[in-house]
């Protein structure tokens, strides 16, 4: 679950992280009060959306007075921006965060994140602040530092003077960066986040250090047990699909294709989209309806696939293990029934009772075709997809 | 043969007496799995599918001999049922259970990292070598005694090739699902070794998908120290940045765990790849033929 940056900062404050004064403004009245508020004689507005690249899509915006504040926040609520993050459609602006303006000398970038390979949090940093990273990691990977921690041990203060002389701070600096460290390792442990970023980390022109921009994602594995942090998600960030899937238990993402794909199982749901694509056509979404697929799941599936209008043939395909293909095939009966299938339908079922399965399919009546394979189900829904 | 479990292996189940625990133990017992026994905190001394349950791995290990465990207990315990298996001196370790918050992970890999217990897992289907044990959520019917060794990262996709080398007369050695989480135990590399040493094994499936570098190290891997054919499937060719495909591990992040890289770097290393998962069971025929 990604947060606001907004947000990110409240945390990273409440973890002795020194973050710019700041407010959130829903209005372009409240944006201006809280410009006064902050008095300050320079702002930043920033768009509050899920997505990276802001600046040079026009979401960061700064100000010289209370008035341009308020115009500022008045272009960017309720519109959509798009970066090259985001892609095209973008993501809804309903919130600013004005700041007042800092000073800048030099920015820095450092992360605390979840180093899947090492199975080890660690610890990266760079004097090449403010770009993307990735970019950082790929050109000149001499120029990122990386430290891990040792879960037993937590982070060491000899981490943190290492990289904070190798970023070429000074003593009272690397003291600082020393508690900014140990923040965000308690953040990250806290909160069950997989990365606290904070790009860039500037050094201010008085010589402090100061979080100018912050990411949090956290594990949705472990929002059980945060109950304060899952009332965090804004929901009007994401795919209004893909949230109405997962209220019923599905895995659905979209994709901008024309075959829509049921598949049992997220590793055969990519192969399935992966075939469609050899075969000549493409996926219009992946989505596993996972090990116990019921009649009503089906159904629910079904119902969020016809909901993409570029669909023009479906495509099923299940391999029966624990679950029994005659009980998958009752409830894509039941399914077609219901939402009135009107785009071909082509099913392959293998595996646990499929011979069963399909002579129900068979005995329905229905307008579907059945698959003999893997390879002839991608073909027939491709053929179908193109001639619908 | 096979590897890391077979017709003596003595399983028990954690998560006994609850819904999955019971079915998939009735599943594995009925297909000749050597399950001993259980465990079910506050039921200990009771008796389950005809076989005793206890409070705790150590009783049930003292009591069984027990050398492999399948865990099904919910994702907020699971982490420290892992962790009571491997101190009580369990050698197998196979943990089905989906969603585990990734920082008990963490805790659970240093704290394994220290021992001498395999873990296999988190959220996968098991290990089965077939025709002797079975621990896991797999449907046992699908799976014949054979010469191939298949490891994947996914469910319903590792079904399929099995189904696949089973069709063309092959069958398999054994079949190990290392998980789909991206924090989890026995590694591609890890379970090419093993195949490389058993005798029964002649060639080995690899099925991968997007995310992480698990599949790029073990091409490395195979490049240095494996000599039996290799065939690979990667997952995900079509998967947009970004986006996690249903597995917590299985997402592409700057540019980085894509499936095209990971083909580059197999297809440099000497492995037969193949861009459809149809073509699985017929790639590792003509591998073994080679």
């Amino acid at each position: 679950m990604h947060l606001h940056e907004y947000q990110a900062k409240t945390l990273l404050a409440a973890h002795g992280v020194p973050v710019p004064q700041g407010r959130v403004a829903d209005s372009a009245d409240a944006a201006a009060a809280a410009a006064d508020a902050l008095g300050a004689t320079g702002w930043v507005v920033k768009a509050q959306v899920h997505t990276g690249g802001r600046g040079k899509a026009g979401g960061v915006r700064r100000c010289a007075s209370v008035a341009e504040v308020a115009d500022a926040a008045q272009a960017l609520i309720g519109t959509r921006l798009s970066t090259h993050q985001s892609g095209p459609a973008g993501l809804p602006v309903a919130q600013v965060l004005v700041e007042a303006a800092t000073g800048v000398a030099r920015e820095l970038y450092l992360a605390a994140l979840v180093d899947r390979a090492a199975g080890r949090v660690a610890f990266m940093a760079s004097a090449t602040g403010g770009m993307d990273i990735e970019a950082v990691a790929a050109e000149s990977p001499e120029r990122l530092l990386l430290t891990h921690v040792e879960p037993a041990l937590g982070l060491l203060p000899w981490q943190a003077r290492r990289l904070g002389y190798a970023l070429g701070l000074d003593k009272a600096q690397v003291s600082a960066l020393g508690g900014i460290l140990q923040g965000l390792y308690q953040l990250l442990q806290g909160a069950d986040a997989t990365l606290v970023e904070i790009n860039p980390l500037v050094l201010t022109e008085d010589g402090g250090l100061l979080a100018l921009d912050a990411k949090v994602d956290l594990d949705d594995n472990a929002l059980y047990r945060h109950a304060d942090l899952a009332a965090l998600r804004d929901p009007i960030q994401e795919d209004p699909r893909e949230l109405a899937a997962a209220t019923h238990q599905l895995s659905y993402i979209a994709l901008d294709g024309d075959i829509g794909c049921m598949v049992n199982g997220a590793g055969l749901a990519m192969a399935t989209m992966d075939l469609v694509q050899l075969h000549g056509g493409h996926p219009a979404n992946f989505l596993d309806v996972g090990g116990g697929a019921s009649a009503e799941r089906v159904a629910e599936a079904f119902k969020l696939i016809l909901s993409d209008g570029h669909v023009r043939a479906v495509l099923v395909n299940i391999f029966g293990g624990i679950v029994r293909c005659d009980l998958i095939a009752e409830g894509i009966i039941a399914a077609a029934r219901e939402v009135a299938l009107d785009v071909p339908l082509v099913v392959r079922l293998e595996g646990t009772r499929a011979a069963e399965g399909l002579a129900l399919l068979a005995d329905s009546g229905l307008a579907l075709t059945t698959a003999s394979s893997l390879t002839d189900a991608a073909q027939r829904a491709v053929a179908a997809a193109a001639g619908a | 043969m096979g590897v890391l479990v077979d017709a003596d292996t003595r399983v028990i189940c954690q998560g006994f007496t609850g819904r999955q625990g019971t079915f998939h133990s009735e599943q594995a017992i009925a297909y000749g799995t050597r399950l001993v026994g259980g465990v079910t905190p506050g039921k200990g001394g009771q008796r389950h599918l005809e076989r005793p349950v206890f409070d705790t791995v150590h009783d049930a290990v003292d009591a069984t001999g027990a050398d492999a465990t399948m865990i099904y207990v919910p994702a907020a315990f699971a982490a420290d049922a892992i962790m009571e298996a491997a101190d009580a001196g369990i050698r197998v370790i196979v943990c089905i259970t989906e969603g585990i918050p990734v920082l008990d992970m963490l805790r659970v890999r240093a704290a394994l990292d220290a021992g001498a217990a395999v873990l296999i897992g988190p959220n996968c289907p098991g290990i089965i070598t077939p025709g002797a044990c079975k621990i896991g959520i797999m449907p046992g019917a699908i799976h014949s005694r054979g010469r191939v060794g298949i490891v994947s990262r996914s469910g319903t996709l590792t079904y399929e090739a099995v189904h696949q080398t089973t069709a063309v007369g092959l069958g398999q050695s054994t079949c190990i699902g290392i998980g789909g989480d991206p924090i989890h135990g026995l590694d591609f590399i890890a379970c090419l070794d093993l195949f490389e040493q058993d005798p029964q094994t002649d060639a080995v499936l690899l099925v991968g998908e997007i995310g992480g570098d698990d599949e790029e190290r073990a091409a490395a891997h195979i490049a240095a120290h494996i000599s039996k054919p290799v065939v690979a499937y990667i997952a995900g060719v079509t998967a947009p940045a970004g986006k996690r495909m249903g597995h917590a591990g299985a997402i592409v992040s700057g540019g980085a765990g894509t499936a095209e890289g990971k083909y580059r770097a197999l297809t440099a290393a000497g492995v037969t790849t193949v861009r459809s998962p149809a073509d699985m069971g017929a790639a590792v025929v003509a591998a073994v033929a080679a």
